[in-house]
């Protein structure tokens, strides 16, 4: 028991990559990438291909972050230059780089059995293994924290939120997508890098349902801990990646469920769509209650005469 | 400091919709005018603000600010010089974002957004001044998000981020329509003594009558898609409504036909 709950927070903090990237696309700039599901496996091919043909772990994972940067740039363009719509700029890339990533890697798998990854020198300890995985985790996050607060990453929020309004300021909303959407597949591929690391292969169909896994854990870290400014958001997305993982293991564990592992994207799917449709709920009968709250006080400002 | 010359807009050209916006538009403002614009429905007001402002290109003309034309310029590199207040509250302000970090944005108008803090001590002081001059107690609320304030609230916020890089040229597109009438009192104050200190050059659109005598050292009608009377200060001082509108339709041939004109 104890150790598929470590071995799930483990995989959640590698995933919380992955979370990150999307909360990057579907939150802050409301553009459902799925370009996400092709970028993974790409991260997982270069980082596999490089570290077996002998290159140090920690430049192949770097390689894969730039594989990943540059996937999530042919996705932005053909949105923004080519005008092609959203869904389908995804959709496009994730197609290419399911070829494109067989041809990184020469076949469709490469095995990283004895080779020596960013984990070899720890994951003999778990407990240092989740230490250093939390800590990478962590610094990508404030890291991520502190761009969005810059000049360049209050452009990229606002193209999101208000894209007409940036432009009045002379923000570039073309320039400031790519960059979000490229930022975004970066952590993917990261992420895709290090789950093929901790697995000891990298397939190309690793990636597949990737987007539904990342969002999973957007949306539970965000029912769990709310949407409090940047940094909190950031932080409930790591937990929420954490948290889809060990439902999961619980999920697994519960023998009277008799699940097989081929029912991961059917409790995914069901985890999705339970977190989507609760705080949706919820919403209702917050703005229910809002309205009412501020339709009382329009009344009384009304009788007072009162000011703006 | 703003020209425009011989601009003509068609919308739909060649289909049973087509539709003349704007036709043959000769329109100059000097430094420091303040120009109110005024016309009925489809008038080709909007689209005049649509075209100095990079929304739209125009199919004919030229647009140039201080000289040097603009027209091949999109809208995000012309706001370097064009500060804009939409009609719509929502639209020129960042719903999920802080009041500071709305206004970091707009601070950084014309300026490279690079990696350094949106929001410093430095900016944050500078910020909490200019928030001040509204009188409505947001330098009190820097860190609340700009969703949660009021229409007028934020459409004050829009004026004073809009304004306070001091732009060459300020748009102002209806900006108090959409407000009741005691915010857009309040909204329209402010916009006169911000226009009158920081001396800029604005074109404002109304359909306030009232408000588009009032305001301004100037005013332009317009109609069916073209200027079609240009008051200058000394006519437009003692100029009433009735006058206005009975010039109107002396020169057009129709009444002023605006479903939300305000006569004041």
């Amino acid at each position: 028991m104890f150790q598929s709950l470590t071995g799930a927070v483990e995989l959640g903090l590698m995933y919380a990559l992955l979370a990150l990237g999307v909360y990057i696309t579907f939150r802050i700039l409301d553009f459902p990438d799925l370009t996400v599901d092709g970028s993974f496996a790409t991260g997982g091919a270069i980082a596999a291909v490089m570290i077996s043909h002998g290159y140090e772990a920690w430049i192949a994972t770097l390689t894969a972050f730039a594989g990943g940067l540059a996937a999530g740039t042919c996705t932005g363009l053909l949105h923004t230059k080519g005008k092609i719509n959203g869904l389908l700029s995804g959709i496009l890339m994730m197609i290419a780089l399911y070829s494109i990533n067989i041809r990184i890697m020469g076949k469709p798998n490469v095995s990283l059995i004895n080779a020596d990854t960013l984990f070899s020198p720890i994951d003999s300890v778990t407990w240092k293994y989740i230490l250093v995985l939390a800590i990478v985790v962590f610094a990508i996050k404030l890291l991520l924290d502190a761009f969005l607060h810059t000049d360049k990453g209050l452009a990229l929020r606002a193209t999101g939120d208000n894209n007409r309004m940036i432009r009045s300021f002379g923000g570039n909303t073309d320039n400031a997508t790519i960059l979000g959407i490229s930022l975004s597949n970066g952590l993917v591929a990261i992420s895709g890098a290090l789950i093929a690391q901790d697995s000891g292969f990298a397939d190309v169909t690793m990636g597949v349902g990737m987007i539904v896994i990342g969002l999973a854990s957007v949306i539970i870290g965000e029912a769990i801990l709310g949407t409090r400014g940047v940094f909190w958001t950031t932080f409930a997305v790591v937990i929420g990646s954490i948290v889809y993982r060990i439902v999961l293991a619980l999920a697994y564990r519960a023998e009277w469920l008799k699940l097989e592992s081929t029912d991961l994207k059917l409790i995914t799917a069901l985890i999705v769509i339970v977190a989507l449709v609760i705080p949706t709920i919820r919403r209702h009968y917050k703005q229910k209650s809002n309205a009412r709250k501020r339709t009382a006080e329009l009344a009384v400002s009304a009788r007072g005469k009162g000011g703006i | 400091m703003l020209e425009l010359n011989h601009v003509s807009k068609l919308f739909n050209p060649g289909t049973p919709d087509e539709k003349i916006a704007l036709i043959d538009i000769q329109l100059k403002l000097n430094p420091g005018d303040f120009v109110t614009v005024i016309g009925s429905n489809g008038a080709g007001k909007s689209t005049l603000m649509n075209i100095i402002s990079g929304v739209l290109k125009p199919d004919l003309g030229d647009v140039k600010i201080g000289g040097t034309s603009i027209s091949h310029l999109p809208e995000f590199q012309r706001s370097r010089w064009i500060g804009r207040v939409f009609q719509d509250p929502m639209a020129g302000t960042a719903p999920t974002m802080t009041i500071e970090e709305n206004l970091a944005m707009a601070y950084r108008r014309g300026k490279p957004r690079g990696l350094s803090w949106g929001v410093s001590a430095a900016r944050r002081k500078l910020f909490r001044e200019q928030l001040q001059r509204l009188g409505l107690g947001l330098e009190n609320r820097l860190k609340a998000k700009v969703g949660l304030l009021s229409g007028g609230e934020r459409q004050a916020l829009s004026l004073l981020m809009a304004t306070f890089t001091k732009p060459d040229i300020l748009l102002l597109d209806e900006h108090t329509a959409a407000l009741d009438p005691a915010r857009a009192e309040l909204i329209t104050r402010l916009t006169e003594s911000i226009v009158r200190e920081m001396k800029l050059t604005t074109l404002m659109v109304t359909h306030n009558m009232e408000q588009a005598i009032r305001l301004g050292n100037r005013l332009i009608m317009m109609d069916k898609g073209r200027i079609i009377l240009d008051i200058p200060e000394n006519r437009k001082r003692d100029l009433t409504v009735p006058q206005l509108l009975a010039e109107f339709e002396r020169i057009s041939g129709h009444k002023l036909a605006d479903d939300r004109v305000v006569l004041g």
